[in-house]
């Protein structure tokens, strides 16, 4: 066994580890471990990634002295891998992007314990990545719905705490559900570890029995998981949660916490239940609807929406959409769209909450639309941001939505009949509506506000050198961007074997 | 910034036009196509009144929910759904589980090599005359580890949120903290107390130390130990407990606890992987020091849970200790 196999098992207990840590120093202290945290994980993260592009297989990791369906145990894989190494480069960027926000809107005496939340966090995300347990799955899963609860409300004000507590209700409707039908598959297999249920499950399948508690058994799972992750129905606590919160809260939980239980979801398909069986229950197909309703009302509502960051939390919906639309088109090409994706979005989400967090600094702090007239030329590097962003948002060539929207059509088109035109559609049209409320906004910060009404509300402009952090994190967010939108290729060929290699 | 042109030549060319518009001095298409300038909003008094009216009549007519037939029909409406969908669900989820293994049963796939290890081999892999504690804290740890960073999570989120700046208390006055209201030195609350918390706190004790031997462990003998603190803070008064045991002494302990627990798993975890004896003895099973890590780990399991006890009961009650 080669030294690398132990980093994923390392970076787990380095940021378990620094959580408690951060609890007993102070704030500033705090920020540099979290700091310094994120990026020994990404780098372990990379060092892995590239052993398992090496090796060609998947790695199996003993938690203890006990072989696996006794013992814990951890799976490591090419997508794994490449999901931490690229969950830490998001973090770390909304970190350093939202370090002004969090001196400004956080109690001094509290800050430590933003840092807590976000390391036990990013120690949970890196759990799902990597576990090949269910229950620990669900630990993990705990851990997660708590720390984010405590990222929307570090920042007190009666519109966070509303938020969190609908946060909380919410996404601890869906933990029960996933809880229960964890305990439906231990009933019907006697497994906790991820592979042997698969292997009793397409047993059960193949007998038939316990055909109906299978049915709900997936289903309950699918519900739980998108509640958490605010498929549409279930969206309410989403436009709160991240309109209101510190700004790098609002970047990781729409980037990174969504999507680790979008991640969570995959493995359930792939290594729990196995695919071919999830497709045949038709839980797909109802996946598929919801995701199209989605892209549509999610787009329909941040129209409406005259706060620009509730507009681009809104805007999340309907991505969110997108991915499940994605998992719904029930083939491999469409899951891999999805996790693009993922990626995608996680890069471009929190590209836009920070870059409008810069046009709002140059609005006097307004996050209201009609403040942002001209907020273009008083913040520049925002406003470029922001553009590259609503374009990549909207699906423009050489950015990194093009290429999710066009793998999308892609494994639409090579689906069956009544799902490519139902998908087709909604795609035109949700990226119509994009390009509505996006582009609005675009010709909105780039119109020219009068000179008297700037000088009457006193709005400054920002240079690159007033906000040296937040310029940095905005310049790699926009190589990131591009980077996902140019060398697609070696990413989705990535994608496909760590998808592979996954089951 | 050094310009052959003078300022108003250079505003003539290309890249000087472009700056000013960059700038948003000048807008290009202004004189350089006919536009007609837009007309400020002019009403007459008339259409003012009339246009107020219209909505308050409206927002009367929306807002009067006694009244407003739409609201009452949707009301009633998302209760009769509320109610049949809860039926729906419940049906389901009974029919589901009328279907699976009936309890007890001896041919449930519950009963497999899994749990047959655990109850033969357990005392033997672990040391541990508990076969629950052996499983928890040695063959599943992993899971416990992030048990116990679950309560400690919880209990940070708690001090986010109801934690009281020491700068902000001051203003609050003693008539919004309820806390002076509440009867003190209650002589028979003291004088029972005097007696039950060395006993409840020396059994928490008995309980986590013998979580290995017998029934117990370190989140049943964590909470006792936490009741017996909320004990002593009733009868005594935050006076008394502050002056061994605050928020901070919380977070050390804490700290430690989970510090020795992540350390000293990630020993037995990094040993496992690997292939690697492990160089901690079992014991002979049965005797207090035996059972290798597991009693260590249930006294940092007993710590995390009482002091998140306690922390969650003072700040409920005083918001800062």
């Amino acid at each position: 066994m080669e030294f690398v196999q132990n980093f994923p098992f390392f970076s787990i207990l380095i940021s378990l580890f620094s959580g408690p840590l951060c609890s007993v120093i102070g704030g500033k202290a705090a920020r540099r471990i979290n700091l310094a945290v994120i990026t020994v994980i990404g780098a372990m993260s990379a060092a892995v990634l590239n052993f398992t592009i090496r090796s060609g297989e998947a790695y199996v990791y003993l938690m203890g002295h006990f072989p696996a369906p006794w013992g814990n145990e951890i799976r490591v894989g090419v997508l794994e891998a490449l999901m931490a190494l690229f969950f830490c480069v998001v973090m770390f960027l909304s970190m350093i992007g939202g370090s002004l926000e969090r001196t400004l809107e956080i109690e001094t005496e509290k800050e430590n314990l933003y840092y807590v939340m976000v390391n036990l966090l990013l120690s949970s995300l890196l759990a799902l990545i990597y576990t090949n347990d269910l229950f620990t799955a669900y630990v993990f899963v705990e851990i997660n719905t708590i720390s984010a609860c405590g990222l929307i409300m570090i920042r007190q004000n009666g519109r966070t705490i509303e938020a969190a507590t609908r946060y909380m209700i919410m996404s601890l409707l869906g933990s029960g559900l996933l809880l229960l039908g964890i305990c439906f598959l231990y009933d019907m297999t006697g497994h906790l570890l991820m592979s042997n249920i698969k292997e009793q499950v397409q047993l059960l399948h193949a007998s038939g029995d316990y055909h109906i508690p299978l049915l709900v058994t997936v289903s309950l799972m699918s519900v739980g998981i998108a509640i958490k992750s605010a498929l549409y129905p279930f969206h309410a606590w989403l436009p709160d949660a991240y309109g209101y919160s510190t700004l790098s809260s609002a970047a990781i939980l729409s980037s990174l916490v969504s999507k680790g239980y979008i991640f969570l979801l995959v493995k359930i398909f792939y290594r729990v239940i196995g695919f071919d069986i999830v497709r045949d229950s038709k839980i797909v197909n109802v996946l598929f609807a919801f995701g199209v309703v989605g892209m549509i009302m999610g787009s329909v509502s941040a129209i409406k929406e005259g706060n620009i960051r509730r507009m681009i939390a809104y805007s999340s919906v309907a991505q969110i959409g997108y991915i499940y639309m994605g998992f719904g088109i029930g083939t491999t090409a469409g899951v891999i769209a999805s996790l693009y994706h993922i990626l995608s979005h996680a890069a471009t989400k929190s590209l836009l909450f920070v870059a409008g967090s810069g046009l709002t600094d140059a609005s006097g702090d307004s996050t209201s639309f009609f403040d942002l007239t001209g907020a273009g030329y008083r913040n520049k590097l925002a406003g470029v941001a922001f553009t590259v962003g609503s374009l990549s948002m909207v699906g423009f060539p050489m950015f990194s939505g093009f290429i999710s929207k066009l793998l999308f059509a892609q494994a639409a088109v090579d689906s069956v009949y009544y799902k490519l035109l139902p998908a087709l559609i909604a795609l035109a049209l949700s990226t119509i509506l994009n390009a509505v409320y996006f582009m609005k906004t675009v010709i909105r910060i780039y119109t020219p506000a009068k000179r008297e009404e700037v000088q009457r509300r006193g709005f400054r402009n920002v240079t690159v050198a007033d906000q040296k952090a937040k310029s940095v994190a905005l310049v790699c967010f926009i190589v990131l961007n591009m980077a996902l939108g140019l060398c697609s290729e070696p990413v989705v060929r990535l994608l496909r074997e760590g998808l592979e290699m996954f089951a | 910034m050094s310009r052959k042109l003078s300022e108003q030549e250079y505003g003539k060319t290309t890249s000087g036009q472009l700056r000013k518009w960059l700038d948003g001095d000048q807008d290009l298409l202004l004189g350089n196509v006919e536009m007609q300038p837009q007309k400020p909003f002019e009403e007459d008094e008339k259409t003012k009144k009339e246009r107020a009216e219209e909505k308050k009549r409206v927002l009367k007519k929306v807002y009067d929910l006694n009244n407003n037939r739409q609201v009452r029909v949707f009301e009633k409406l998302y209760r009769v759904s509320c109610a049949l969908f809860c039926v729906l669900l419940l049906a389901m989820l009974l029919m589901a589980i009328s279907q699976l293994p009936s309890i007890g049963a001896a041919e449930r796939p519950v009963n497999n090599e899994v749990s047959r290890r655990y109850i033969e081999d357990g005392l033997q892999e672990t040391g541990s005359v508990n076969i629950v504690t052996g499983m928890i804290l040695d063959y599943r740890a992993f899971d416990t580890l992030g048990e116990s960073h679950v309560l400690f999570i919880a209990t940070c989120t708690v001090l986010i949120l109801l934690r009281i700046d020491k700068n902000k208390k001051k203003e609050l006055e003693d008539e919004q903290n309820d806390s002076v209201y509440e009867p003190q030195n209650d002589v028979i609350l003291q004088t029972v107390a005097r007696i039950l918390v060395p006993t409840i706190v020396i059994f928490g004790i008995y309980v986590i130390l013998c979580g290995h031997l017998g029934p117990g462990g370190g989140f049943s003998g964590g909470a006792i130990i936490g009741a017996g603190l909320i004990l002593y803070l009733n009868a005594f008064g935050f006076k008394k407990t502050e002056r061994f045991f605050t928020a901070k002494t919380y977070k050390k302990l804490s700290f430690c606890a989970l510090a020795c627990y992540s350390l000293s798993k990630c020993y037995s975890f990094y040993t496992g992987a690997n292939h690697i004896e492990s160089v901690i003895p079992l014991g002979t099973p049965g005797a207090i020091l035996s059972s290798g890590l597991i009693l260590i780990l249930n006294i940092c399991v007993g710590i995390v849970v009482a002091g998140t006890m306690y922390t969650f009961f003072v700040m409920f009650r005083k918001g800062g200790y």
